[in-house]
């Protein structure tokens, strides 16, 4: 009802008799949203292949990327319109969907992870709905029969091996070494109010250092570390490889950063990737998609979620994201077979806990490394 | 005759006063109650009294102390050539400097993060200020500067005193009341500055209001983002309080010529001030250039690609709001919020001309929005349309309604003087030939107030074009407004975001010149409002 009064536009008020109409018109107007901003949520839809195609709002993070083919094709099979909606990072989506709860902005959300599903769960944003596919039992389990698991990756300390053999120095192999004078002024990080690897980062040492994280993050301040705000920044901005000019040769990132290196390069492709993963210190994150409570169309975002698990998708996401698939079975191209790092023992802490402590970890984070 | 004057004091539309008050002041007091709610909480005081916080506001301060004193320190010597000095294109070098005024803020951090070697520092943000407020500074002190009786400084000269002197003992303290105006006026500013500290500034040194936003929108943490809102609304209140105090201590019976009278530039320190006039009118289109520059921009040539990307994406994994549709969105809630604007705007500054008591709280009221910052009005919405008695959450007009509350106090100070200037003897010779109160409105004070109200109108349209601070909180997902759009296309990596922002903020730029400029021609010609 409100989107059919906003689509005419108002009338200009006639001058003369303006204000009594114009009072008029506004007070309708307010009436008419009102009764629009409160509806919705109750109606649901069953998606017909035949009538007017349903438009399923996906609201995903600014990362998200899929084959084009893979979209189209969906959308004339399903007779379904994908808006696929990037709206931030993953924190700032989830936020906003926390705000929005019950009367959602979009129809499915991908890109709420481990860190932050709590948070998701606590504010009743999804409407429970799990795809019925074959995807890796633990990845179901963290999502606690809420959300789907679409991906999975894990977030690691990437090197550029170049600079550290120009400058004769021994790449860091432990969380440790990067407070070592050796490594001074090299380090890179996101900022984990922000940024969804700056956060893991965060976990990861936590998960690592129990109460004493700070006195590490003080160590890493008094080294030297940079913060910037995103990924992109740190990663295609700060970072001595990645393609940016930056100076850093340590940078957080995924451990399936070093295969994009090859994809992203230019022709002649390199053989080997110009950078590494350090295995210590990887925290693992688990991608989820979820129907958002209060979507007028919730069947239609159902089998969307379920193609964000179908295997041609699935077999996409490398490629397209750099993240590993949720779906068992799923063949990974040669070049993910070959660089990219499964981390056997990734850290991680349940999230009971990280519900109860974030907040006060990132503000404790702000204070020590921003101040 | 005495007693029908007494009649018609009563009979003054006591009702179009009353009503329109109430609505204004719900509207207004709305969310600032939803603020003071939030944010008035026992928990409150562990954010008021945390060290961060005072890094935060004594960072905040220090800022906005160093841009206004640039501004200022700037627009004097352009005051005085252009408001003294008799130059060629007096008025062109004149709409120059006003320009970065009107120009949306995303837009002018855009253009410095591309243009400024030194981008992503606290001088960044600096530049960018003074860029924003040295032509209003300009603007105030010359509406003064221009109107002080040159005699005096003649008796000066005749009696021995050098230029340093005159300046000092004759034209400082007749000019202190509009320096002091303006300087107020410009720490409003560059204090709850959003958009351009967002874009431009360091992300690790964040002043108030980024710090509210990020509280809110990255953390959730919406009780110590409302409680910054109100210390920073404190703030304001009593620069205010401070600024009118100054004001009356200051002010001079006025020395004012009845002709202005410029003279030719002669002598080294009039032809200083005028290539400082130049140069800081021609500083003025090096950003828009610069943003020209981006979006024209393809790799290392150039090219119309981010133009045609922008407005026929061919990525469609990624779905960018395709230019036209970001456009559409943004010029239709200009229309509501400019609607909203100039009827709240209207009826409050018809309220305030008619009450014969209380004009000058009244008058504090209407105008308070500007110094409650986009921000807070938008985080204030936000907690009204979550905590209020109805579930506004996601409802779209929050967004020109937002838009309204910060255009409002413009629209206020542009009609307010108009309706000032009609003799209340008209009003009375139309009673007294039997016109009821709203005939009379409609005949006597309509015609002008209409006139006044397009300018007005315009000004709320290119307001609410380039909003971002109110939008920043209340836009939705699916509906982002060109100034967002922006934003979210600059967090993303890579050239072709950075091309297509570039593309927005050209388009931006243009529309919002157009109805300014449209403005400016309708603007009424001795008007004493902005």
């Amino acid at each position: 009802m409100f989107r059919r009064f906003f689509a005419q536009g108002p009338t200009t008020p006639v001058p003369g008799r303006s204000i009594a109409l114009t009072v008029g018109l506004i007070t309708t107007g307010l009436v008419l949203a009102a009764c629009g901003g409160t509806s919705g949520g109750e109606t649901s839809t069953t998606v017909d292949t035949d009538g007017d195609p349903v438009v399923v709002r996906v609201i995903t993070h600014d990362s998200f990327a899929l084959t084009e083919s893979l979209v189209t094709d969906f959308e004339a099979e399903n007779n379904i319109v994908l808006e696929l909606i990037a709206a931030g990072d993953a924190g700032e989506i989830v936020n906003r969907a926390v705000l929005a709860a019950g009367n959602p902005d979009g129809d499915v959300l991908f890109g709420v992870d481990t860190t932050l599903l709590s948070r998701a769960i606590d504010a009743d944003v999804f409407e429970p709905y799990v795809a019925d596919a074959p995807l890796r039992p633990e990845l179901v389990a963290a999502g606690l029969g809420v959300v789907t698991p679409v991906d999975d990756g894990d977030v690691c300390i990437n090197l550029d091996d170049a600079w550290f053999a120009d400058n004769d120095v021994a790449p860091p192999t432990t969380l440790d070494d990067l407070t070592k004078p050796a490594y001074a002024d090299l380090l890179v990080v996101q900022n984990p109010a922000t940024s969804s690897p700056g956060l893991a980062f965060l976990m990861a040492t936590v998960a690592r250092f129990g109460d004493d994280w700070p006195t590490y993050w003080q160590d890493l301040r008094d080294n030297g570390v940079e913060v910037v705000n995103g990924w992109s920044e740190a990663y295609q901005g700060q970072f001595s490889a990645g393609g940016g000019s930056g100076d850093r040769p340590i940078v957080v990132s995924y451990a399936t950063s070093p295969p994009a290196e090859i994809v992203y390069a230019a022709d002649p492709k390199p053989t080997r990737p110009s950078t590494s993963v350090m295995l210590d210190g990887c925290y693992r994150q688990i991608e989820f998609a979820g129907v958002l409570r209060g979507t007028p169309v919730a069947e239609a975002a159902k089998i969307v979620v379920d193609w964000l698990v179908s295997e041609p998708v699935q077999e996409d996401f490398p490629l397209s994201m750099f993240v590993f698939p949720a779906r068992e079975g799923v063949a990974l191209p040669a070049v993910f077979t070959n660089f990219a790092k499964r981390v056997d023992a990734p850290l991680e802490i349940d999230p009971a806990t990280i519900a109860a402590q974030r907040e006060t970890w990132v503000e404790e984070w702000t204070q020590i490394v921003l101040r | 005759m005495d007693s029908n004057r007494a009649a018609l004091k009563a009979a003054r539309p006591l009702g179009l006063a009353l009503l329109p008050l109430a609505a204004v002041a719900l509207l207004v007091a709305a969310p600032l109650w939803a603020l003071l709610t939030e944010g008035l909480q026992p928990a409150s005081w562990d954010t008021l009294v945390a060290g961060s916080t005072w890094r935060v506001m004594g960072y905040t301060t220090a800022q906005a102390l160093v841009s206004t004193a640039l501004s200022i320190g700037l627009a004097l010597p352009v005051a005085f050539a252009l408001y003294r000095l008799s130059i060629p294109g007096r008025r062109i070098w004149l709409a120059l400097i006003t320009i970065p005024f009107v120009l949306p803020t995303v837009v002018v951090g855009l253009a410095f993060r591309e243009l400024l070697p030194f981008a992503g520092t606290t001088w960044a943000i600096i530049v960018a200020h003074v860029f924003f407020n040295v032509g209003l500074a300009v603007r105030v002190i010359g509406a003064v500067w221009g109107q002080l009786d040159g005699r005096l400084g003649e008796v000066a000269a005749s009696l021995g005193a050098s230029a340093f002197a005159r300046f000092r003992l004759v034209t400082w303290p007749l000019l202190r009341p509009a320096i002091t105006a303006a300087s107020v006026l410009v720490f409003m500013f560059t204090f709850t500055s959003f958009g351009v500290v967002l874009v431009v500034g360091d992300p690790a040194l964040p002043t108030i209001e980024v710090e509210i936003y990020q509280r809110a929108i990255q953390r959730l943490d919406l009780d110590a983002a409302a409680a910054l809102a109100i210390l920073q609304l404190v703030v304001v209140v009593f620069t205010l309080g401070l600024a009118s105090r100054l004001q009356q201590r200051l002010s001079v019976v006025g020395v004012v010529a009845d002709v202005s009278r410029r003279e030719k530039p002669r002598g080294t320190g009039d032809y200083l001030a005028v290539s400082i006039a130049v140069f800081v009118a021609v500083a003025v289109i090096l950003p828009i250039a610069q943003l020209v520059a981006t979006s024209l921009q393809v790799g290392d040539s150039w090219g119309l690609t981010w133009y045609a990307e922008a407005f026929a994406p061919s990525d469609n994994t990624t779905r960018a709001t395709p230019v036209a549709e970001a456009l559409w969105i943004s010029s239709r809630y200009a229309v509501v919020a400019t609607m909203l604007a100039l009827v709240l705007g209207m009826l409050a500054a018809i309220s305030v001309t008619h009450l014969k008591r209380g004009q000058a709280t009244l008058d504090t009221i209407v105008t308070l929005p500007l110094g409650i910052s986009a921000v807070s009005i938008g985080l204030g919405l936000l907690l009204l349309s979550i905590g209020g008695p109805l579930d506004l959450r996601g409802w779209w007009l929050l967004v020109p309604l937002g838009q309204a509350l910060v255009a409002m106090p413009i629209v206020v100070r542009v009609v307010l003087p108009v309706l000032r200037s009609i003799d209340p003897r008209l009003r009375d010779v139309a009673a007294s030939l039997g016109a009821r109160p709203i005939r009379v409105w409609l005949t006597v004070d309509g015609p002008l107030a209409l006139r006044a109200a397009a300018v007005a109108g315009a000004l709320s349209a290119a307001v609410s074009l380039g909003e971002f601070g109110a939008t920043a909180f209340l836009a939705r997902a699916d509906t982002p407004t060109v100034p967002v759009q922006i934003v979210r296309l600059l967090s993303r990596p890579g050239e072709a975001n950075l091309g297509q922002a570039a593309v927005l903020s050209v388009i931006l730029v243009i529309v919002t010149a157009t109805v300014v400029g449209v403005a400016e021609r309708a603007r009424p010609s001795k008007s004493t409002g902005w």
